[in-house]
């Protein structure tokens, strides 16, 4: 009787009190992100398939980390990943920046012209897949249609089907969806940039070249490393695109990384290899995410010197 | 040499012209400091002589050069802007050389001119901090610094002491003045502080609504005014103004003053009125001072009683105000004793002294001066 009173009062005290407020909250959070992620984690030790539930409890240590470091496509999915990452996100900064610059120079119709800038990401990236699945088909696709029209071919180009052209396609669908992200960033950053440093830029005898180069580039990097960030995380698990397009296919060509896992975890039903390479991919993810920091951190030096 | 050249320089914004045909020579070395109100169009004369603004109409020469069509990089000139516009992501070394190394001097000749820049200006510890990491005057002597480098034709200075405290605006201010003592190039300063205009510049260019009003040596404009508005803005505190007609007195033109007051003409102004004329009185409060208590030596005087209502104490001198008919007026006390409550005080007016301006046109009776020294 008295301990329970105890407990009691001791739940009761105004210290406690957020705690306990807050506990609902907690155990939810506890059940549904770090039970699973410990989980996920202790069945990348197991030969775990989701057909013989009795595998979960056979603990066989690194031995699927050991067969996915020694797995050659599971290197090939790594490395096609790190290869898509690298151009999508660069040709989206480049088409970003020209973007933004662009609508930064317009006074009239700005405000429209951002909004419709933003519609690619309001587009569920499955359907994204699909409408780009029809536009790069080799039969009935808009591109091939329009390209025999314009008499710039006669053949059907073969874009889903070829490996290469396949992951070009497959890059340009990321882009554009997700240029305006970057267009968006560096829009704000143009429009908090000061004026003086570029009049200043003039008079010490740059060109308007020399200007964007060494003032107004270095000036939005930091805005560019936040989209950076963003979207070397969304990238580097980009699945739905290709899943839909090519479903990573031909033969694999198009094989990324979370596509691989899924076929790995669900396909081939071998969850707990898939978790090991899941793991690994974070791995890749953390370090993405880690570089972009560095240089943002770096770039925060000097923001707010400009005054 | 590098002489600037501004003829009839005309600013339109759409239909809004802001700055109105202005002439205005400036010489070799010359220091030159445009003032006025904000609004006056003294920035926008600056940036269209920096490149930075296109001009509407107009000529502008710097050396023999025209340069109406030239962007700024190709004028040569540098400019200190009022918000320092410092690189944000380079080092001070870096914002110093930046303008040598876009002209691609080789690395040998930029250290050299740089550390001499940062010499003139203290600014050795400071070489590799970021702008960021620098207190407002620091910044301000970066920019300094980054003009000083280039050895330019002209200098241009937009406000550039108006963002800081007034302690080290006084300090920056003697230091600019030393800086022009040095480097002897032309200077073209904008201010809205007629205190800096009259301690720095050679010649000053008072300026109003797109127009200038006035120009010459600090003296010049702070002892003939051209007209009511030059007055009132040179010179603090600013100049008394007394409106008035002139009538007949004893045979002599005078003034009648409100509030029953009435002084003759000065002598130098007597052929430059008639009788019948509304004036404007301009009297500086330093010639308006009481008995035993102003300068010496200031010729014909004129007595009155006036009742002291505030005075302000300065230490070397207090300022009084008082009310001549509906006008408020301050005068000036040297040596100065405390005025407790309201004092009735015999004042002395330095009739030589006193400035006289057509009521209508607010012009000076006397004419205007030529603009040179």
């Amino acid at each position: 009787m008295s301990v329970l009173t105890n407990i009691k009062r001791k739940m009761f005290s105004e210290q406690a009190t957020p705690y306990v407020l807050l506990l609902p909250a907690i155990i939810m959070i506890l059940i549904v992100v770090l039970f699973p992620l410990l989980f996920s984690l202790y069945t990348s030790f197991t030969p775990y398939k989701l057909t013989r539930p009795d595998t979960l409890w056979k603990f066989v240590g690194l031995r699927n980390y050991e067969r996915i470091f020694t797995d050659w496509d599971f290197w090939v999915a790594f490395g096609r990943t790190v290869l898509f990452l690298a151009i999508v996100i660069n040709l989206e900064f480049l088409f970003g920046l020209g973007i933004a610059l662009l609508i930064n120079r317009i006074t009239w119709g700005q405000r429209t012209l951002r909004t419709i800038m933003m519609f690619p990401m309001m587009f569920s990236p499955i359907l994204v897949g699909f409408q780009f699945k029809f536009i790069f088909n080799d039969n009935i696709g808009l591109m091939n249609n329009a390209l025999q029209s314009l008499g710039i071919t006669d053949q059907a180009i073969p874009w889903l089907v070829d490996g290469t052209l396949a992951m070009g396609a497959i890059a340009f669908a990321e882009i554009w969806m997700s240029t305006s992200i970057f267009a968006i960033l560096l829009l704000a950053g143009l429009f908090a940039m000061p004026k003086d440093p570029l009049e200043a830029a003039q008079v010490d005898g740059c060109n308007a070249w020399q200007t964007f180069r060494h003032i107004t580039l270095p000036y939005l990097m930091p805005f560019a490393y936040i989209a950076m960030t963003i979207r070397s995380l969304d990238v580097a698990r980009a699945y739905d695109v290709v899943d839909t397009m090519t479903g990573g296919g031909p033969a694999g060509r198009t094989e990324l990384l979370w596509t691989l896992i899924a076929r790995t975890g669900y396909d081939s039903a071998s969850m707990g290899k898939a978790n090991a390479m899941a793991y690994v991919s974070i791995l890749l993810s953390i370090a993405f995410t880690y570089f972009f920091y560095t240089k943002l951190v770096a770039a925060r030096r000097y923001m707010g010197g400009a005054q | 040499m590098t002489e600037v050249s501004l003829q009839q320089v005309v600013k339109r914004y759409g239909q809004l012209e802001v700055v109105h045909a202005i002439d205005l020579e400036i010489r070799h070395s010359e220091f030159v400091v445009l003032v006025g109100p904000s609004g006056c169009g003294k920035s926008t004369t600056l940036r269209m002589i920096a490149g930075l603004e296109e001009i509407s109409d107009g000529t502008i020469k710097i050396g023999d050069k025209v340069v109406n069509k030239l962007p700024p990089r190709d004028r040569n000139i540098s400019m200190v802007f009022q918000n320092y516009a410092l690189y944000p992501h380079m080092s001070v070394r870096e914002n110093l050389g930046f303008g040598l190394k876009i002209a691609k001097h080789p690395e040998s000749e930029i250290n050299k001119r740089v550390e001499e820049a940062a010499e003139i200006l203290g600014l050795g510890m400071l070489m590799d901090r970021l702008p960021a990491e620098l207190s407002g005057g620091q910044r301000q002597r970066v920019a300094m610094g980054r003009a000083i480098v280039r050895n330019p034709d002209v200098f241009l200075f937009d406000e550039p002491l108006s963002n800081l405290d007034a302690k080290l605006r006084v300090q920056m201010r003697t230091e600019i003045k030393k800086l022009h003592k040095r480097v002897n190039n032309t200077i073209v300063y904008v201010t809205h502080d007629q205190v800096e205009a009259m301690t720095l510049a050679d010649r000053i260019v008072i300026m109003r609504d797109g127009h200038i009003e006035q120009v010459g040596s600090p003296l010049k404009v702070f002892d003939h005014p051209n007209n009511t508005f030059v007055a009132s803005f040179i010179g603090s505190p600013p100049m008394n103004q007394l409106s008035g007609k002139v009538i007949e007195k004893e045979g002599v033109p005078h003034i009648d003053l409100e509030g029953n007051l009435t002084i003759p003409v000065p002598n130098r102004a007597r052929n430059h009125v008639q009788v019948g004329q509304q004036v404007i009185v301009g009297v500086r409060p330093d010639d308006l001072t009481p008995e035993g208590h102003g300068m010496s030596d200031v010729g014909e005087i004129v007595s009155f009683d006036l009742s002291v209502s505030i005075s302000e104490p300065l230490g070397t001198e207090s300022i009084l105000f008082s009310t001549i008919g509906n006008n408020e007026v301050q005068g000036k006390m040297l040596n100065p004793r405390p005025i407790e409550g309201e004092e009735r005080l015999t004042f002395n007016l330095s009739l030589d002294r006193t400035h006289l301006f057509d009521a209508e046109t607010g012009q000076n009776v006397l004419g205007h001066s030529d603009g040179s020294n």
